[in-house]
């Protein structure tokens, strides 16, 4: 095929050329005002290559990852979209992933999402139509067969890399590679890992996931956290399921008093960084903190990761 | 009874009457004392260690969720074991079936719900998947080298 390399985003391009890619996650909004969005846009242009739209994280109610994918776009800023099967059946997850092609999204990342009980609203009817590999599967049906996944055909088919999460550091953790490759098989071609802080579990899980062969058909992003605060990392341990924080983590930062902790906190993502940078099938670090953005940009510009290759004009050929 | 505190969804198939009733009502008594069944309609146990994913809260057919607790636990019901945990466990022990665990299961069919997963093998009406699920499978995994 002619387009044998065209990439169906600038995230896919920088993927395809072999870019270390980097990626954030955009603090979820609660405000009616598009301004919200564009001032943390102000804050990453030009110094990740994608930013991911959230879809009500935690299981709070925030800002729709539509609109903020859009208002994204209009910054200037590719996202990343998140769809969590938590809140939407099959019918309205097929209708926002067209609805999103139209606003021009063109990387997807479909995930379970965490559920109702850990939220603000436990009393929530929780949905769970499908899971993260079906929604793969659809989305990859929409995408390749121009169809919902009824059979009933689309007039114009969406045009998006199709993302997926893992976390290579909950139990059962033998399983975690095997299931990365049911998300391979079902549709995904790039996955962000959860928050990495537990380096020895990361290696073990890449050295599986390539004796699977599975790294030859996906890239892998590890997900890396800039605390503000030793309360930050003690909030991921105590209050978000599903992640590693192990005792060093909170010892280092707690072994700095309070106003030198975000410094600290810098310069342990910066350690994550280099180390998983190192590790063979690595493409790429997705960025996360907890209103602490500025620092995200600090740890891209002190691990030399800047200039991104997308900040700089392209020529069109 | 315990039918009212039941939050799964109606079965939208009439009740079923003479030897198809007798075969729910066996199957219900018998799968739900051992493997604390949900009567999905559509039983995959094989694939999953012998362990019912629709015990799972997030009703997970092909795999943990990621908020899994350090200790294997449920994020969701912390006091319960992962229901994929047991399932991850269970799927070692079987002498058959594996690696069934690996394989990509369909989306439930919730008009199943209710209904005997025996009576739906034999008239294979368990096989049924959405019109384009499988179509996908005719291209290759993964667009990472070429389009």
């Amino acid at each position: 095929m002619s387009a044998a390399l065209s990439a169906r985003s600038e995230l896919h391009r920088l993927l395809l050329a072999g870019e270390f890619v980097v990626t954030a996650e955009l603090q979820a909004t609660d405000s009616a005002d598009p301004r919200s969005v564009a001032a943390l846009a102000d804050v990453f242009r030009g110094k990740v290559d994608a930013v991911n739209a959230t879809d009500n994280s935690s299981a709070h109610p925030h800002l729709s990852p539509m609109a903020a994918a859009h208002l994204l776009t209009d910054a200037g800023i590719e996202p990343i979209m998140q769809f969590v099967c938590r809140d939407r059946n099959r019918l309205a997850l097929q209708a926002d992933m067209l609805g999103a092609a139209t606003l021009g999204v063109r990387n997807v990342l479909c995930m379970t999402g965490d559920d109702v009980s850990v939220g603000d609203h436990p009393e929530a009817k929780p949905i769970y139509d499908i899971d993260s590999i079906h929604l793969l599967r659809i989305a990859r049906v929409m995408r390749d067969e121009g169809a919902y996944v009824s059979g009933r055909q689309l007039t114009q088919p969406p045009d998006f890399l199709i993302g997926a999460v893992e976390n290579p550091f909950a139990p059962p953790l033998e399983f975690r590679p095997m299931r990365l490759g049911k998300k391979i098989e079902a549709g995904a071609e790039f996955v962000q890992t959860q928050i990495c802080f537990n380096l020895a579990k990361m290696r073990l899980f890449m050295a599986r996931c390539s004796d699977l062969g599975l790294l030859e058909h996906v890239w892998v992003l590890a997900g890396v956290f800039v605390p503000r605060s030793a309360k930050a990392v003690r909030y991921l341990r105590d209050q978000v399921p599903g992640i590693d924080v192990p005792k060093e983590v909170v010892d280092r930062l707690d072994s700095v008093p309070p106003d030198r902790q975000r410094a600290e906190g810098i310069g342990l993502a910066l350690d994550i960084v280099e180390q998983v940078r190192a590790i063979p099938g690595v493409s790429g670090l997705h960025l996360m903190t907890i209103r602490n953005e500025e620092a995200i940009v600090e740890v891209i510009e002190r691990a030399g990761l800047l200039p991104r290759p997308s900040s700089v004009p392209q020529t069109v050929g | 009874m315990a039918r009212t505190l039941d939050r799964r969804p109606p079965p939208t198939a009439p009740p079923p009457r003479g030897f198809r009733r007798a075969i729910t009502l066996v199957e219900r008594a018998t799968k739900e004392a051992v493997w604390d069944c949900r009567m999905c309609g559509q039983c995959i146990l094989h694939s999953t260690g012998l362990v019912c994913p629709m015990r799972c809260p997030k009703n997970l057919r092909n795999g943990p969720c990621g908020g899994t607790l350090q200790d294997g636990h449920c994020e969701v019901v912390p006091d319960m074991k992962c229901v994929w945990v047991s399932a991850w466990e269970g799927s070692r022990t079987l002498p058959l079936w594996r690696d069934h665990i690996e394989h990509v299961e369909p989306p439930v069919d919730w008009r199943l719900q209710e209904t005997s997963s025996w009576e739906n093998l034999l008239t294979r009406r368990d096989q049924h998947v959405p019109a384009a699920w499988n179509l996908a499978g005719r291209h290759p995994a993964s667009t990472k080298r070429e389009r």
